[in-house]
């Protein structure tokens, strides 16, 4: 028998759950937006905007806690031989699917985990976001029964493993060369948000400690939030759910005793309260994880141990922030954006197309 | 003579789908499955194991791993 992985047992999947559930809200109480003390899909935001991709001024930072999931999946994987670096399932669907889950992220103004993480900070909008997680991923398991995949990906030699993982090196050289000048919008080649989310940030070091620590233990635990919700819908499996649950009673804790907990619909930070976009936008997101195989989290540990089709959804997220906040897609905390119901009809057949497209009597 | 599954290069669920599908379908008292990721050995190992099934041997086998288990006792899947 190979050795054990104890961070693979239920209990160890549980302790990693936990262990988020508290950074988080302490990286919000060092300095992150509120109930954002992690948002994949808010902080890949943020990078798209630091790097120019969009202009939208109030979310622009480059998110060491990013930067850190990536390298720290990368060490745990080299460490543990688990590095295999592999490319060819559809990365150019995976790219798509990448977009429209970070359409459907900003319309509800989250990923899963910042869902989980707002129920935690009191914000019952996320009930609505969760729940239309929940439906996206189950409509995704619909697929997956009439036999949905990507096809097989194929081995491939070191560097495109590495090539995430080298990028994000190389954003955070570039934050330590052009670093944020305070009352600044630029600092050399990179912007950076004077006011709002984007200039609501922890010490960088800290950041990156716990992106690093958080990397390497997810990529180990194989910590999932959309895994969490398909195989409990797909094969009544408990065991990834266990983190998520965690997560969450971890946070509520967390918050409770920071004194981040407010309870309610309104006012609540980085949130609105438009109940069907709430649900409809982490429907349309969740369904896109459920297509791809995992969440944004996921697809950025998977990217560190050398998964170039996780590279490709990630890279996708990017883009499709820059889409989202250039076509006017994105809500804010005042509503939906102008293009937002359009765009949400659009990822909808698209998935709807890649899902009937991609089964297997169509393979 | 064991069923074989080649699950390699497949990502999440795949390996689980078809490691279930070979267990509700097959008849041979001994199922293989091949993946090339620790992350789908365990949820290959997990899956069978929750199927009543025992795992026997879990093998290097390449770039990836062998896994062959005994079909439980319980069939519903």
């Amino acid at each position: 028998m190979q050795r054990r992985n104890i961070f693979a047992t239920k209990w160890g999947i549980i302790g990693v759950g936990a262990l988020i559930g508290i950074l988080a809200p302490v990286l919000q109480k060092l300095g992150n937006p509120g109930n954002m003390g992690i948002c994949v899909a808010c902080f890949e935001r943020d990078i798209a905007g630091t790097i120019g991709l969009h202009r939208a001024g109030v979310v622009q930072y480059m998110r060491p806690e990013i930067i850190g999931f990536v390298i720290g999946a990368l060490i745990g994987a080299h460490l543990f031989k688990e590095f295999r670096p592999r490319v060819g399932s559809d990365p150019v669907i995976r790219f798509f699917l990448g977009v429209f889950a970070m359409i459907g992220a900003l319309i509800f103004l989250g990923c899963p985990w910042r869902a989980l993480l707002r129920l935690s900070g009191g914000d019952m909008n996320a009930v609505l976001g969760l729940a239309g997680l929940s439906f996206g991923v189950w409509i995704g398991t619909l697929f997956l029964k009439k036999g949905y995949n990507l096809g097989r990906s194929q081995v491939v030699r070191p560097p495109a493993g590495w090539l995430l993982s080298l990028m994000m090196a190389g954003f955070f050289i570039l934050m330590l060369i052009y670093p944020q000048v305070q009352g600044e919008a630029k600092s050399g080649v990179l912007f950076y948000s004077v006011k709002g989310p984007g200039n609501m940030h922890a010490p960088i070091i800290v950041s990156l400690s716990v992106g690093l620590g958080i990397g390497f233990l997810a990529q180990r635990s194989r910590f999932c939030t959309m895994g969490a919700l398909r195989d409990l819908l797909l094969f009544g499996q408990m065991h990834l759910f266990g983190g998520i649950v965690a997560l969450v009673v971890a946070a509520f804790i967390t918050n409770l005793i920071l004194g981040q907990f407010h309870v309610g619909f309104a006012g609540q930070p980085v949130a609105h309260n438009l109940h069907i976009w709430n649900f409809a936008g982490m429907a349309l997101a969740g369904l896109c994880f459920a297509l791809a195989g995992g969440c944004p989290g996921r697809q950025l540990f998977l990217s560190g141990e050398g998964d170039g089709d996780a590279a490709m959804f990630v890279l996708g997220m990017i883009a499709g922030a820059a889409f989202a906040h250039n076509f006017g897609l994105a809500s804010s905390p005042k509503g939906l954006g102008p293009h937002g119901m359009a765009a949400f009809v659009l990822g909808l057949l698209f998935c709807l197309f890649i899902g009937f497209t991609m089964s297997r009597k169509n393979a | 003579m064991a069923t074989t599954v080649d699950a390699k290069g497949l990502s999440c669920p795949q390996p689980v789908i078809l490691t279930l599908d070979a267990i509700k379908t097959g008849n041979d008292k001994e199922i293989l499955i091949l993946v090339d990721t620790d992350a789908s050995k365990e949820n290959v190992t997990r899956a069978a194991e929750s199927q009543g099934c025992q795992v026997k041997e879990v093998s290097p086998d390449g770039d990836g791993y062998r896994i062959l288990f005994e079909r439980g006792m319980n069939r519903d899947v």
